[in-house]
């Protein structure tokens, strides 16, 4: 008989964190002590407090896909951290009725001075498995992971996508009533990614509850039947997956309209480089772009340290990525020269996309660490024209792309 | 869609937010028992990876200090070592010593060290402090093998004494497990720690009967000594392997106290600093 037990059930869950001076991350011993002297003994008072999660009362059924959706810092890491037992919440509580298995990253605790063999179990027993329960499932996870014949080398002499192969077979043989996963298919090459959907809608057609956190709407919603979308702490849409990610979308524009993109907090990476301003112009420097026509994006910096490079996302608008463009990679063709302020440009001979709006992501990468990355930096429209000779309109077009084609076929009308 | 297999037992979990000092939960711990073994074995496996001489420092360490202590201290500054001869007087001492100071050095930095692990997955947090200690645990057994060519060579039979051994290794464990728990969690905030504990087993070393005798000493100096939980320890080692110094008495009572207290407070601070860590580390 099957218990009538929620999966997860949250009650009034909330989280806050405490920014300022006083609870600074790295605070030394003595100025503790002279603040605890200072205040007389009493509980600092913090400067600033920050909500991640504010009053989150959720209730998960076994077997149920889940995704957690939400701009940076809206939470839904938070969440998951609680749910992992990585962290604690301030107020309210969480119950989970089953084992959780979580893939918050995957590869944790791998040691690169031991074998990919010893790296199995040691990381077996960080995710809650036996010895025993390794040992039955070794030959599963060595098969899935693709790299039977270097399970005695250290993992310091793998690439880093054998070293995910490996750490994410483990996790995913861990056979949790409960599993967490957030953002693990960022990495690996495609056909390992494929792979990894795979198993997890197996894990979920098996009766398992799934949580997913992803920017990646396409993935999102191939896999999970309802959705949670949280701002600022709070959940906004709770309801089937695409509701959620309706909603999700349409406030990721209206804040691009709202705010201009220098005043956005929702922001990752370590800020020492800030995203300030994107043009997005057509060939005449206006602000219309058309299918098949040149276009320039360009992006002002604020901040500058060695070896930027910056990269973007296209989605469409329903949240499904339509192609990257990154200026990691150099080419002959590129510029690089001084500037007082620093800014990328990128120009863009033909915009072979259909005619509709779309959104960029931006990222920017120096100094071998991520600076800045905003969700929905911004979006533009391409607007009808003609590729190729050939009128492209926005009713009739299929997919993304638009190929400037040259026909051959029967002449009509003559008998 | 219902849970497909019928689960015999399905484990519930209450994630609560933390509640001032609460009392330590052993159960846990307990079920990731496994993970503390395993974590163990990885730092053995480690710590002696490309290293020339491999495990052999496990008995060099102790053995070096021997003879370092032997020569200046006892050859040149003529430190007494009551009946004894002063190599072995100091190998008794050196041997728990060693053990000791690694312990709670890498005990202390456990968790520090162990940062992306905390900030990404759940553990019982006890289980790297307990961990490091062990792996030191394993070092001192095979340096506690030299034990026996040491005292034939100085042609000291052994007594029944040697069979106390085992509770004076568990005093120094102890010790150390209650030093780590503290200064681990410590250092997760302060990275003072980081300073302060090569300095801190430097002081702990003069303070306690390495290199030189306590049994100038007299009660009720001598229990008050005790208070320091290594003097205990090493009385006991001394007195176990060659009879020197007095039999175990009030000193190694005050030690056992030291050693509970020192053991409770830090267990129930890292218990209080566990649940915020992944925010803080």
């Amino acid at each position: 008989m099957a218990s009538p037990a929620l999966a997860i059930k949250t009650e009034g869950l909330s989280k806050r964190y405490r920014l300022g001076a006083t609870t600074a991350s790295y605070a030394t011993l003595a100025e503790s002590i002279a603040n605890f002297v200072r205040r007389g003994g009493r509980q600092a008072k913090a400067s600033r407090v920050l909500w991640a999660l504010r009053d989150v009362s959720i209730e998960i059924e076994p077997g149920e896909t889940v995704a957690f959706i939400g701009r940076n810092g809206a939470g839904k890491s938070t969440l998951l951290k609680i749910l992992a037992r990585i962290t604690s919440p301030t107020e309210g509580y969480a119950t989970l009725h089953g084992r959780v298995g979580s893939l918050l990253e995957v590869g944790t605790g791998f040691h690169g001075e031991l074998s990919g063999r010893e790296n199995v179990y040691l990381n077996g027993a960080l995710l809650g498995l036996t010895r025993r329960e390794i040992d039955q499932r070794f030959d599963e996870i060595v098969a899935f992971s693709e790299v039977e014949e270097f399970l005695d080398t250290p993992v310091k002499r793998y690439s880093s996508g054998m070293a995910v192969r490996l750490a994410f077979s483990v996790a995913a043989h861990l056979e949790p009533e409960i599993l967490l996963v957030d953002e693990v298919l960022a990495v690996g090459d495609l056909a390992f990614q494929r792979k990894c959907l795979g198993k997890m809608s197996e894990v979920a057609s098996a009766g398992r509850t799934v949580i997913f956190v992803s920017h990646n709407m396409a993935v999102i919603q191939a896999l999970c039947r309802r959705g949670i979308y949280l701002e600022h702490g709070e959940v906004q849409t709770d309801g089937p997956i695409q509701a959620a990610v309706t909603d999700y979308l349409r406030a990721l524009e209206d804040k691009a309209e709202a705010l201009d993109l220098s005043e956005r907090t929702d922001r990752r990476g370590t800020q020492e480089v800030r995203l300030q301003r994107i043009g997005i112009r057509g060939p005449d420097g206006s602000g219309t772009i058309a299918s098949g026509a040149p276009a320039e994006f360009s992006f002002e910096l604020i901040g500058m340290t060695r070896g930027l490079s910056c990269r973007f996302i296209v989605y469409d608008q329903l949240g499904h990525p339509v192609t990257s463009v990154s200026s990691a990679q150099p080419a002959p063709q590129d510029v690089y020269e001084h500037q007082d302020e620093p800014h990328f440009d990128c120009h863009i001979d033909e915009l072979l996309l259909v005619p509709g709006r779309y959104r960029l992501d931006v990222q920017i990468h120096g100094g071998g660490q991520l600076q800045d990355r905003v969700e929905g930096a911004a979006y533009f429209d391409v607007v009808d024209a003609i590729v190729g000779g050939r009128p492209i309109s926005m009713g009739e077009s299929v997919g993304h792309l638009v190929l400037p084609t040259r026909w051959v076929g029967p002449k009509s009308g003559v008998g | 869609m219902a849970a497909a297999e019928p689960s015999i037992e399905i484990p519930t979990v209450r994630i609560d937010p933390p509640r001032g000092l609460i009392g330590f939960d052993l159960k846990p711990l307990w079920e990731y028992r496994q993970l503390v073994f395993f974590l163990t074995w990885r730092d053995l496996k480690v710590r002696y990876k490309q290293t020339a001489l491999g495990a052999s420092w496990a008995l060099l360490q102790p053995l070096l200090a021997t003879v370092v202590f032997t020569i200046f201290f006892g050859r040149v500054a003529h430190l007494s070592s009551d009946v004894a001869p002063y190599m072995i007087f100091s190998f008794a001492g050196t041997l728990p010593w060693t053990y000791f100071s690694n312990a709670m050095t890498m005990g202390s930095n456990s968790l520090v060290s162990a940062a992306t692990m905390i900030t990404k997955v759940y553990f019982p947090r006890i289980a790297l402090p307990i961990s490091s200690v062990l792996g030191c645990a394993f070092d001192f057994f095979c340096a506690a093998f030299l034990i026996i060519p040491m005292m034939a060579w100085f042609g000291i039979s052994p007594s029944l004494r040697l069979l106390t051994l085992p509770f004076f290794f568990l005093l120094a464990t102890a010790t150390a497990l209650g030093v780590s728990f503290l200064f681990a969690a410590l250092n997760v905030r302060y990275r003072d720690v980081k300073y302060v504990m090569p300095f801190l087993t430097q002081i702990w070393l003069f303070a306690t009967p390495v290199v030189y005798s306590a049994s100038g000493l007299h009660q009720p100096w001598r229990a008050l000594y005790g208070l320091n939980p290594m003097v205990g320890v090493i009385n006991g080692f001394r007195w176990a392997i060659v009879g020197s110094g007095q039999a175990p008495g009030l000193t190694t009572v005050a030690s056992v106290a030291t050693t509970l207290v020192l053991l409770v407070i830090g267990a129930v601070y890292l218990r209080r600093v566990d649940q915020s860590m992944a925010d803080v580390i």
